[in-house]
Order: structure tokens, then C-alpha cells, then sequence
């Protein structure tokens, strides 16, 4: 019996393990090693954050869903990895630390015959002062990237829609909080679903809305925009995104790095090298996304953490890191199997995995501060990719070392994304769009870099109802409901 | 009179050099018969480009 652990136990992790559980069946152990008790559903966290869904509606006990799936359940960190075990054997192994299960604080070691990566991000508050600190949210703002954060932005929305309602302006800044967040998608939501939750309270004229982001257009959300077909034209994300924010009265400030949060203001800087500061009452801006920070150790002890992650904590995989400047970047510098190349029982899967480099033509102001979105990796190619390693692992255990790797290149693969813009199952609306590829390939279409009879957007009540409708799905397959293998990732 | 989908138009120079739907369009967003369809077709999209993703 062989073992396979997969590290983290989101949209990835969780895809990798549950699949892998049931390919394999009883004959080798799946192992989880996750932090959380719960398996949350991110995409409606933004609906938690104005209020219009509980986090019991967006979460659910992993440990029953594992019993039932046989997988082995480890509520827990990893702190490091011996890919060649130690100086007492040649087993790898990864050692972790509990978080629950009564043993937090506690400390193991796992050996292992395969691996996957699939952490997530850490959501690197500490980036920029103020925004948070090494254990998480700061005080001065909000967020919605976990359920409880969006709990918490939902109480300091009520609160301020009260001082509305009693006379008192207020001043919403909704956003990203660094010059290399990624993530612009959800934030796009989160200010649209704000302005409608004011109107809905009619406290709307009591409001100023802004939009403040490290892209260098509107419409970029970290893939370099996309073009759609509308009206016989190919036409860029850019106006589209642009008409949103004009149509609901919403300012924008575009190419900001925040360099500092203070409690009612933030100070930033420009792609022109300018610098201000900009005041708010309510701010949801999201952090960077970083590593977990997972350290690697060789046979003798010796720290190899850069031979096996990036710098940015991400896991190296069969990606092209050499590409250099922006004017070389390929399609096929992306990683289509995601094993890491100096060991090969080992893979990253989701947001784990390090991108070549940028979707988005990488910017820096004249003071030499970078200020790009880097590469998103939403559900879709997440689910994806930790199937196709799942596919990829199970092969190599039931069929030996020379097995054929499944591939899931994000230039070779579309993403279908909804943004919700409102809730109501009459008065919502959201932004249905897909595209293809999701890395574009100027190779094979020269002009927008993407294939535009299959990218596409439109704004809509339909696009809402989609949006409540995968919210049931993803949950009903991701607790392993009857059916949840036809339901696609 | 200035017409109300328009009135944006004028609040800020970076409004004014976008466009802007008109009530047509806004009314179709919400029209439910519309959006039946449209939900249709989106789908129909979507699983398309899902189907050439796996």
C-alpha cells in the first residue's frame, strides 16, 4: 500500500484528494492535511460579506466528508519537507503541526510515496503596514477571503449603513491593498454587491464609492483584460468595465500600490510615480497573496527551500522560470503536468503551484515599485488542475514510475467565471463570463490572444441565477453527494 | 430635460469617455422572459467551453 498526501484542503486540495481516494480506492491511503475544520466555498463569501448569506451556508464539516470518502484526515499545518528523507532513512516525509483534533500544538512526521501542494495562498496582510499583521486582518479594514472575514465586513457594513440612515456620509474604498495583489475579481464583486445592498436600503445618495486597484486598466483582473464579441465587434474588457462603474456612479483610481493603512486613510503610490493619500470610512481591500511558507530540507539537513519553491513561496513546477522579459512570454512556458522537476513523486496543484511569471504586462512606477496584478487561479482551473494530478498520481501508483502525466496547461484550458454585481433572484445581477485561454496564446491568435467565439460577457439577471445555481452545486459536490463526478470542475 | 441614464455622463471625466446603457438595455437586464433565454444561452456557452477545457 502506497501513501499520497495532498496538502491543503481547498478547491485543489480537496478536488486532488476526493478524486484520488476514489480512483484508488482501498488499496492505497489518501491522506489530507489541512488547517480547517471547514471547506469553505469563497465565491460567496461575498455574498456573507453584505449580509445576504450566513457563513453555515457557505461552509461544511470536512472531517464527516473524508470518513465517508475513506480519506485520512489531519487537521494541520505543514511546517517542511524531506523529499529524501533524513540522515535515519531514505523515506520522504513532511512534518506537520495540528491545529485540532485535540493534539494542537503537537507535531508529526508523514512519510510519504507521493505529495501534492495544493495550500493556497497565505494571504500576506503584513505586506503592507497597516493592512494586517503576520497572524491576519488588521483593524483599520475589511475582508471577504475567509467566511469569518466576511462575517466581520458584514457587521462593519451594517454599522455603517446605520450612520447613513442617522445623516453621516460615508466613504466606501473598496479594493486591492498592494501593488502585486491578485484577486481584483473578487473585490469587483464586492463593491457592485455593496452598492446595491446601499440602494436596497436607500441610503445610496449617502454614499461615495471608489474603486482603487494595482491594475493598469480597468477590466485587466490579472489576465491582461480579454476581448469579447458584442455587436459584430471585438471589444476589450476595458469598456465594459469602465460602463459598469460610470452606469453605478462608482470613481476608480487604477495602477495604485498602497504603501501604508492608517485608521481612516491610505497612503499610495502611482504608475507615474506619484503619490497621495486617499480617505475612507469603510475599506475592504485585499492583501497579496504569498507561499504558505512550507521549508524543504536535503538528506543531510540542509535547507534546498529554494531549490523547491519560487521565491514568492510558491511551488516550482515543469513551468518555463527563464522566460526574461515580457516581450519573450509564451503559452508554453506554463506548466502542464505541475510535477516539480527535481522530484518527481511530488506536485503543486491550484494556487500553489509558481507561475512562470505575469498574465499581465508587468508595470513598475519611475521609483521602481512594481504595480501589476499577478496571475489569478480561480476555481475553475484549480478544480482542473488538481484533477488532472490526481489522474497524474494515481497512474503513477497503479501503474509504476513510467506512467503517462496528465496535462491541464491554463494556456490550453478556459475559465467560466460569474461576478456577482447584486444579489436578488429578481433584482440581481452578475457578469457571466468565460474566456479561452485563460493564458492568452499570440501564437495561435495573434490579434487578442484568445479564441473570441468562446470568449464572452454579458451582465444579467441570467448570470445571477447561474451564480446562486454553482453555489449549490460546487457544495453539493464538494461534500461528495450523490452524482458530484458528473458535475464538472 | 436630460434623460436619466445619462446624467452620469457629466459627473466625472473618466465617466464621460465610457458608455453608458440606456433604459433598454438596463430593462432587459432584469427582464425575467429575456433572462430565461438568455440563461439558456449562457449555459450553453459555458458548458461548451468547459467541455474544451477537460
Amino acid at each position: 500500500m502506497a501513501r499520497l498526501i495532498v496538502l491543503g484542503g481547498g478547491v485543489a486540495g480537496h478536488t486532488t484528494a476526493t478524486f484520488a481516494a476514489k480512483w484508488l480506492g482501498s488499496n492505497h491511503e489518501v491522506v489530507v492535511v489541512t488547517p480547517n475544520a471547514k471547506w469553505n466555498w469563497i465565491p460567496s463569501n461575498i455574498w456573507v460579506g453584505v449580509g445576504q448569506m450566513s457563513k453555515e451556508e457557505v461552509t461544511f464539516d470536512l472531517d464527516p466528508v473524508y470518513k465517508k470518502a475513506g480519506i485520512t484526515y489531519k487537521q494541520a499545518l505543514a511546517k517542511s519537507l524531506n523529499p529524501e528523507g533524513n540522515a535515519d532513512s531514505d523515506t520522504p516525509f513532511v512534518t506537520i503541526e495540528y491545529t485540532g483534533q485535540g493534539k494542537a500544538g503537537e507535531t508529526e512526521d508523514l512519510t510519504y510515496d507521493y505529495i501534492v501542494n495544493a495550500t493556497g495562498p497565505k494571504l500576506n496582510f503584513a505586506a503592507t503596514p497597516g493592512l494586517g499583521d503576520a497572524n491576519g486582518l488588521g483593524e483599520h479594514t475589511v475582508s471577504v477571503c475567509t467566511a469569518d472575514h466576511a462575517v466581520h465586513a458584514s457587521e462593519e457594513l451594517t454599522k455603517a449603513i446605520e450612520k447613513m440612515k442617522a445623516g453621516e456620509r460615508q466613504k466606501f474604498l473598496i479594493g486591492t491593498g498592494h501593488g502585486m495583489c491578485t484577486c481584483q475579481g473578487a473585490a469587483f464583486e464586492y463593491i457592485f454587491n455593496i452598492e446595491h445592498e446601499l440602494n436596497k436600503a436607500g441610503v445610496r445618495d449617502m454614499a461615495d464609492i471608489k474603486w482603487i486597484s494595482n491594475e493598469s486598466f480597468l477590466g485587466d483582473f490579472g489576465m491582461g483584460g480579454l476581448h469579447m464579441k458584442v455587436g459584430g465587434y471585438a471589444v476589450s474588457s476595458k469598456l465594459f468595465a469602465e460602463s459598469l462603474f460610470a452606469e453605478r456612479n462608482v470613481d476608480w483610481m487604477i495602477g495604485a500600490h498602497v504603501s501604508k493603512v492608517e485608521s481612516g486613510s491610505i497612503d499610495y503610490e502611482l504608475l507615474d510615480g506619484t503619490t497621495g493619500q486617499e480617505t475612507f470610512d469603510f475599506a475592504m481591500l485585499i492583501p497579496p497573496f504569498a507561499g504558505v511558507g512550507i521549508k524543504a530540507f536535503d538528506k543531510a539537513g540542509e535547507d534546498i527551500t529554494s531549490t523547491v519553491f519560487a521565491p514568492n513561496g510558491f511551488m516550482k513546477v515543469d513551468a518555463n522560470y527563464g522566460a526574461g522579459a515580457y516581450e519573450n512570454w509564451k503559452a508554453s512556458d506554463w506548466p502542464k503536468t505541475y510535477q516539480n522537476p527535481t522530484y518527481k513523486n511530488m506536485f503543486a496543484a491550484g494556487i500553489a503551484f509558481a507561475p512562470p511569471h505575469l498574465i499581465s504586462k508587468p508595470m513598475s512606477s519611475p521609483n521602481g515599485t512594481p504595480i501589476n496584478p499577478t496571475p489569478p487561479r480561480t476555481g475553475m482551473p484549480s478544480g482542473i488542475i488538481g484533477k488532472a494530478v490526481a489522474h497524474s498520481v494515481c497512474d503513477l501508483m497503479t501503474k509504476g514510475e513510467d506512467a503517462h502525466l496528465h496535462e491541464a496547461s491554463m494556456a490550453d484550458m478556459g475559465a467560466a467565471c460569474v461576478a456577482s454585481a447584486g444579489k436578488g433572484v429578481f433584482t440581481g445581477t452578475a457578469a457571466a463570463m468565460t474566456v479561452y485561454p485563460v493564458v492568452p496564446d499570440f501564437e495561435k491568435y495573434p490579434g487578442t490572444g484568445r479564441d473570441t467565439d468562446y470568449t464572452f460577457g454579458e451582465i444579467g439577471l441570467a448570470g445571477h441565477w447561474i451564480k446562486h445555481i454553482l453555489h449549490h452545486l460546487f457544495l453539493w459536490k464538494a461534500q461528495l453527494k450523490p452524482g458530484w463526478t458528473l458535475i464538472p470542475e | 430635460m436630460k434623460k436619466e441614464e445619462e446624467v452620469n455622463f457629466g459627473k466625472s471625466d473618466q465617466f464621460s469617455l465610457t458608455m453608458i446603457p440606456g433604459k433598454f438595455a438596463k430593462a432587459l437586464r432584469t427582464n425575467v422572459v429575456w433572462q430565461f433565454f438568455r440563461f439558456l444561452a449562457i449555459n450553453i456557452k459555458m458548458l461548451v467551453v468547459v467541455s474544451k477545457s477537460h
